[in-house]
């Protein structure tokens, strides 16, 4: 018995989404008086999973999975889990997680519950808390299977270091040719940019920028605060930034440490998707607008005037504190 | 690929290869929806919600009505539901589906959706899924991949780009910070969402579209034996949040977010 995590790492280097599930998988772990098994896919060093409580890492070294492939990575998470005869499989929210999650739902018989906020109420029955709604409201949903699949909510329960003493094997899954039938023709990634998914801080933008061309100041900040930036729904809608920004309930969830709006409203839908930051500011020069209901820290004023100056008193507080 | 006159891969698409589609609606109350619950926080509060469209079903039967149009493709929607969910589907039909099925069960978890929804795929002989990448009551995000290795077909998620030739289909789906295009082949399976096509590509059902849909044909199934493998025992609503902290400088601003929020 034992509980095995996915862990998820980007050009070789493990992703802090993946210590987070490592976190949680310790937690779990802990509750069935079991250890926890971590799988990764040609990472270069999986030393720091046992800081977080991995006691095992299998580590598959395979240049055919240096892309992630839905079918191949699946294959080989089922084998690993029916070799370590895993009760609970862990995986995150990223993209990749939701690629795998149903296909080893199937595969191994296993209950799945996604976007869970925290250590399971009871492990049996297990039962686990997880938002629904697009954050609008909590479940609590029992898994009957003998096997079960969480996938944890981004920043949700966070990094708890529990240094353990880790044993690292090498593991190769059979794979066959099926596991290839998809050909990934090109991967079109912004390496300079920090993704909306990966991101501690986030910069938002609304309506109330007048135009695409008032998103320098918007780029600044992010790039002052090392943040993503992303929009609302009808700056996505009207063209003035790209699809992949949009945040809300349609769009990308956000779960950030920091989630700044710069004129931006605050329809339901939008507080939706970004209900699951942990700090909200707004800036908008309407102190009606209902996004101050459902922020912790507000400034009522333009915009115009406000992002530049936030932009050059930030680089002073960077240069005092770093 | 070869380059073909026009005239000869129509001749190609319409009478070699032949697009079957199966668009999976979900009814969902609308985006705008306030969520409440009843009998001691155990059920959704159904009374005042309107019910749409999935928002990332729709995205995807636009882009099947695209593959109807342009490349003589039959759509069919489906949704595992009560009789209450049957105007989504006369909306999807109003929109512009060939026919609509309801399988008669309470959709209870992804997994038994999920096995409702494949037997049909097999019974129907359907080579194209098109499913929303999750739907936005319950998020489950877990039917189209679970669709997909049921009846052993291929699979994209977070799709926001479709292309299909013959059976050859080139995707390109979304991935955490950028995109990634693929070629497959059908019968495939797709989790869409917005991007599949344009939200300016969306359609309003016009009058014609409705009264047409009316005596288009919508198919009652019986289910399939299918168990849940999760149960929802409880709900619950976020705890309140305290007021705003209203700010009137950047240097306060900036003070509060690294000595109390400590976030920078």
């Amino acid at each position: 018995m034992s509980v095995l995590v996915y862990t998820e790492s980007e050009e070789g280097k493990i992703k802090k989404v993946a210590l987070e599930a490592v976190s949680y998988a310790k937690g779990i772990a802990d509750q069935m008086g079991t250890s926890v098994t971590a799988i990764s896919f040609n990472a270069n060093d999986t030393s720091e999973l046992g800081k977080y409580g991995a006691s095992k890492v299998l580590e598959i070294s395979d240049d055919k999975l240096k892309k992630f492939n839905g079918e191949a990575y699946a294959d080989a998470i089922t084998q690993a889990a029916k070799n370590e005869s895993a009760k609970v499989i862990v995986l995150t929210s990223s993209a990749n997680s939701k690629y795998l999650a149903p296909t080893l739902a199937i595969d191994l018989n296993a209950g799945y519950v996604p976007n869970v906020v925290e250590l399971p109420e009871s492990s049996s029955p297990f039962k686990v808390k997880h938002s629904v709604f697009t954050n609008k409201a909590f479940a609590v949903t029992e898994i009957s299977t003998d096997i079960k699949i969480v996938g944890i909510g981004k920043n949700s329960y966070g990094l708890k270091e529990n240094e353990t003493s880790v044993t690292k094997e090498s593991f190769a899954p059979n794979l066959d040719a099926h596991d290839f039938d998809m050909e990934i023709l090109s991967v079109d990634k912004a390496t300079d940019q920090v993704s909306i998914a990966d991101a501690e801080i986030v910069v938002s933008g609304g309506r109330g920028l007048k135009g695409p061309e008032n998103w320098g100041m918007i780029e600044d900040l992010a790039k002052t605060l090392g943040a993503a930036t992303a929009c609302s729904k009808p700056v996505s809608d009207m063209g003035w930034r790209p699809h992949a920004e949009h945040v809300g309930q349609t769009g990308k969830p956000v779960a950030s440490n920091l989630y700044i709006a710069i004129g931006i409203s605050g329809a339901i839908q939008h507080l939706a998707g970004i209900n699951a930051s942990k700090v909200k500011v707004v800036i908008n020069n309407d102190p009606e607008a209902p996004f101050f209901k459902a922020a912790d820290y507000g400034m009522v004023g333009d915009a115009f005037e406000i992002v530049p100056q936030l932009v050059e008193k930030l680089k002073e507080f960077k240069a005092q504190n770093n | 690929m070869y380059i073909h006159s026009k005239g000869y891969r129509n001749f190609q698409t319409k009478n070699i290869f032949k697009m079957k589609i199966l668009v999976c609606i979900s009814h969902v109350p609308d985006t705008t929806s306030k969520i409440n619950f009843t009998e001691g926080d155990t059920k959704f509060e159904t009374n005042g919600v309107q019910f749409v469209i999935n928002p990332n079903d729709e995205f995807g039967l636009t882009r099947a009505m695209w593959f109807k149009e342009k490349q003589g493709a039959t759509v069919h929607v489906i949704n595992v539901g009560g009789p209450e969910t049957e105007p989504t589907l006369r909306k999807a039909l109003a929109i512009g589906a060939d026919e609509a099925i309801r399988i008669n069960t309470p959709a209870t978890d992804g997994f038994s959706v999920a096995k409702q929804l494949a037997h049909i795929v097999k019974e129907g002989g359907y080579n194209l899924v098109i499913a929303g990448r999750e739907s936005i009551d319950y998020n489950g995000g877990m039917v189209p991949g679970m669709i997909a290795k049921l009846t052993g077909n291929n699979f994209v998620n977070t799709c926001i780009g479709l292309e299909i030739e013959g059976d050859v289909a080139t995707a390109t789906r979304e991935i955490d910070g950028g995109k990634e295009t693929l070629k497959t082949s059908l019968p495939l399976v797709v989790g869409g969402q917005k991007g599949i096509v344009e939200e300016s590509d969306l359609r309003i059902p016009n009058m014609r579209g409705i009264m047409q849909a009316r005596t288009k044909p919508l198919t009652v199934k019986e289910p399939i034996d299918a168990n849940a493998e999760t149960k929802t025992v409880s709900f619950a609503k976020p705890a309140p949040k305290g007021p705003v902290k209203l700010v009137d400088s950047v240097d306060e601003l900036i003070n509060l977010l690294h000595n109390e929020a400590k976030v920078i």
